[in-house]
């Protein structure tokens, strides 16, 4: 019985489609995966089917009725229930008082906690975790024991639907086992899930069919799950995009003349990556391939001094960097454009000009009087190189389009004028156009000598931008070649599946 | 003709122009506020009100507090909170007056009042900045233990500014007015000026905005977050400091009372001012306006022989008002 249809589902947000077109549908006691690159728009849907966010077209209908949520609450009430990946749980209560979250058993403001507590045990039986305490404060629990909570507070609300986003990023395998155990022991009774995953072994063992989203669009929908091809999934992700313009790259082993502006040996940051080694040359772009979580924006981030290492090095032209010291690693030339660029590396109050000036503050002072008029005027120039749009500088940078914005952090590095650029997803909430236009930027600061270390999701940017690739799994780095004698398929499967 | 004009005419600039505007606006309704105030006292107690004793009052009653909302607006704008100055006051003006200090003379008593407020800032500053601390427990710390080392200190008397330091005292007297305003008055302006010099023209300034608006973004862009956060505080209490010198001139003596409830008066004015609590975007012309509202409101009651009570709860309205009107404005232009 179908028990969810959603059908060409529109989302659009400021200069990005981010659903262009989804359809989904969702029997009753089925596993049912959504599989997508990062970008595909597998969070906008989820979100979507909680009531967080509203489609801009499209119908959702459940049980064959149309629906709609204008609020968390009223998916809630149709028996959607949605557990994020960062759980959304309360650390300083109890598990019952999370699991009853916002419907207390209460009569005349007074809550009935024995009624509850018992309710509470009832529900974490039947999840076969009967061992959890539900009047202990849920930060003490593990990342199992909250998610096994979040699941309960589901079923409190008679969920039918449980949408799962990446619930084994968390955990370690045994862990992985058991969650798996009580999806199955979920589904028996009828309740459908929807489970988000990267990870294909997942997917084989836990899934009943699979919808493949890609570009904010359906590609692939009802697929078995057990028995469809690896290469039919995998090409059904990546397909043949949107063909970007990738500007000229210069022929293999141009650079290999070029000193070394970065070696990095043996950095190991315990719970994120270990052991990684490499190097890149001046007018070089490395790319860094991997599955988020696979350890690549921690990478970037240490070798910037942001985070600290456990152990290894990281030698810049001829010196060796202090760890953990962003104001010298910035001193030394090299800059960084964040994953998050809204909460990571912009003023969202401020203008592009103060924003594109904020790393180079000190080259239009004069014992710390700053020459204002130097300042627009080169930051001015900046953006101008970069093609900003609009042009006027003194707008609120908050107002710009994702690829604008990302030039205004680009800018604030050509400023600067530095010597390694790291860039985090530099295209991440970038419109397909506007992509383009950021890949002959990026190539152009190669070309003139800065060394670039690029970490995308996306493997044909990465294919088609850099010269060196390094593809990452958990943590290490499981392949090096150069860029131009792979292809996506092998990179996929490199991300993805143990060799 | 006129039409290309219009087309030549680049949009951006009447962008630009409505953005500064908007600030504009908030300062005007401080200014309007403030004209209605002068208004009402001059109707209620035309003869007292207008008198040239009486404004020179208002302002020198302004000018203390007025100092510490100058270091209260950085603090306020880098994404801090600073509770202490008030007894980071009362610390400065019994340590600058014990007996000691004072047989070093005037420059003794001004340099122990300055070092005492740099010190308690220094200390706050290395808490929030280096120990992690949230602002508002290492203030409300500093301001407990502060307030306490004084009262120790002075064993709760009140310590008189003794004959051999008079001239230190002449300050506050009206002979020592330059062309008719007391330098009580003089120094607040010197410090006001000083103050939205280095906010708005210096990359000291630049950087407050910028780890108040996004730490984060700061950091990653290698500005040095925590010894800026360090420097503010040091910043507010050397205000307390210079705050502390007017208020022994003023009252010519130092007690564990004094300065009480200053960070309130302070915090309210620069939030009335137009400084978001939450840091990054502020004003110090607003922090200065918000302080002249607040005296002026004082002096309206005190004259018209009103309760202290009913003053306060004039004042607590205002603040509530004038963050609601902000509200709306800042809503404005976002959605704008």
């Amino acid at each position: 019985m179908t028990l969810l249809t959603m059908a060409e589902i529109v989302k659009v947000f400021p200069g990005v489609r981010a659903l262009d077109g989804v359809d989904l549908s969702v029997e009753a006691g089925e596993v049912h995966c959504l599989l997508g690159q990062n970008g595909a728009g597998k969070s906008t849907l989820i979100k979507v089917l909680a009531g967080a966010h509203q489609p801009d077209e499209g119908v959702i209908e459940i049980d064959g009725e149309a629906v709609s949520f204008p609020n968390p609450v009223s998916a809630t009430k149709r028996g959607i229930a949605t557990i994020y990946q960062e759980l959304d749980l309360v650390d300083g209560l109890s598990v019952t008082e999370n699991i009853f979250l916002g419907h207390e058993k209460s009569s005349g403001g007074f809550v009935h906690r024995r009624e509850m507590q018992a309710e509470a045990r009832k529900l974490l039986e039947q999840l076969g975790h009967a061992e959890i305490p539900v009047g202990r404060e849920v930060w003490r629990l593990s990342a199992a024991g909250k998610q096994i909570v979040s699941m309960a507070r589901a079923l409190s609300h008679d969920a039918r639907l449980i949408v799962m986003d990446e619930p084994s990023a968390v955990l370690a395998a045994d862990e992985v086992a058991n969650l798996f155990r009580v999806i199955r022991g979920l589904t028996g009774r009828g309740v459908a899930v929807l489970y988000i995953s990267h990870r294909l072994e997942e997917i084989r063992e836990i899934g009943d069919r699979v919808t493949v989203l890609k570009d904010g669009r359906t590609v692939a929908t009802g697929l078995p799950a057990k028995t469809t091809a690896t290469v039919d999934l995998v090409s059904s992700m990546t397909g043949r995009r949107v063909e970007f313009a990738f500007p000229e790259r210069p022929d293999a082993g141009s650079h290999d003349s070029e000193p070394e502006v970065l070696v990095v040996d043996g950095l190991t940051l315990d719970g994120s990556f270990s052991d990684v080694s490499f190097s890149v040359r001046a007018g070089e772009i490395v790319g860094l391939a991997g599955l988020v979580g696979s350890g690549r924006s921690e990478i970037l981030e240490t070798v910037y001094g942001a985070r600290r290492p456990t152990s290894g090095q990281v030698r810049f032209g001829d010196k060796l960097m202090r760890a953990g010291s962003v104001t010298a690693s910035v001193r030394q030339g090299m800059g960084l454009a964040p994953e998050e660029r809204k909460s990571q590396a912009l003023l969202l109050h401020d203008s592009v000009a103060r924003n594109v000036s904020l790393a180079s503050l000190r080259r239009f002072a004069k014992f710390g009087w700053m020459n204002r008029n130097r300042e627009l005027a080169e930051a001015q120039e900046k953006t101008d190189a970069l093609e900003l749009r609009p042009s006027d500088i003194s707008r609120t940078v908050s107002k710009l389009s994702g690829g604008n914005q990302q030039k205004a952090v680009l800018a604030r590095w050509l400023l600067r004028g530095c010597k390694l650029l790291l860039l985090d997803e530099p295209t991440r909430g970038v419109d397909v156009g506007a992509r383009a236009e950021l890949y002959a930027v990026i190539r152009e600061l190669a070309d003139s000598g800065v060394a670039v270390v690029l970490v995308s999701s996306e493997v044909p940017e990465v294919l088609g931008l850099a010269d060196r690739v390094l593809v990452l799994r958990e943590g290490r780095v499981v392949f090096e070649a150069d860029a131009r004698e792979l292809d996506e398929h092998r990179v996929l499967d490199l991300v993805m599946e143990a060799v | 003709m006129t039409e290309q004009v219009v087309v030549a005419d680049p949009p951006p600039t009447r962008r630009g122009f409505s953005m500064r505007r908007m600030k504009d606006v908030q300062n005007l309704g401080l200014v309007a506020v403030l004209v209605l105030l002068a208004i009402a006292g001059t109707v209620t107690k035309p003869d007292q009100f207008l008198s040239t004793d009486n404004l020179i009052l208002v302002l020198t009653l302004a000018s203390i507090v007025g100092v510490i909302t100058v270091g209260m607006t950085f603090v306020i704008i880098g994404g801090g909170i600073d509770l202490s100055v008030g007894a980071v006051v009362a610390l400065s003006t019994v340590w600058a007056t014990t007996k000691a200090t004072q047989s070093y003379g005037i420059g003794g008593i001004i340099f122990c009042a300055l070092a005492v407020g740099v010190g308690c800032g220094l200390v706050s500053g290395l808490l929030i900045a280096y120990g992690k601390l949230v602002a508002f427990i290492a203030t409300i710390a500093m301001l407990a233990s502060a307030r306490g080392l004084a009262i120790q200190l002075s064993q709760g008397k009140t310590q008189v500014v003794n004959f051999q330091n008079q001239g230190l005292v002449d300050l506050g007297y009206k002979k020592s007015y330059i062309l008719g305003i007391p330098p009580l008055v003089i120094i607040f302006v010197i410090v006001a000026i000083l103050g939205w010099i280095v906010l708005n023209r210096t990359t000291f300034g630049r950087r407050t905005f910028a780890i108040g608006g996004n730490p984060e973004a700061a950091r990653l862009a290698g500005i040095n977050v925590k010894q800026h956060t360090l420097l503010l505080y040091v910043l507010s209490g050397l205000c307390c400091g210079i705050a502390s010198v007017m208020l022994v001139i003023l009252t010519s003596s130092g007690t564990s009372a004094n300065g009480n409830l200053y960070e309130l008066d302070a915090i309210a004015a620069v939030i009335i001012g137009g400084t978001l609590l939450s840091g990054g975007r502020g004003s110090l012309v607003g922090s200065v306006l918000g302080v002249l509202v607040f005296t002026l409101i004082s002096v309206l009651f005190t004259l018209n022989n009103l309760p202290t009570a009913v003053q306060q709860i004039a004042k607590g309205a205002i603040i509530v008002v004038a963050v609601l009107v902000q509200r709306r404005a800042s809503n404005e232009r976002t959605s704008s």
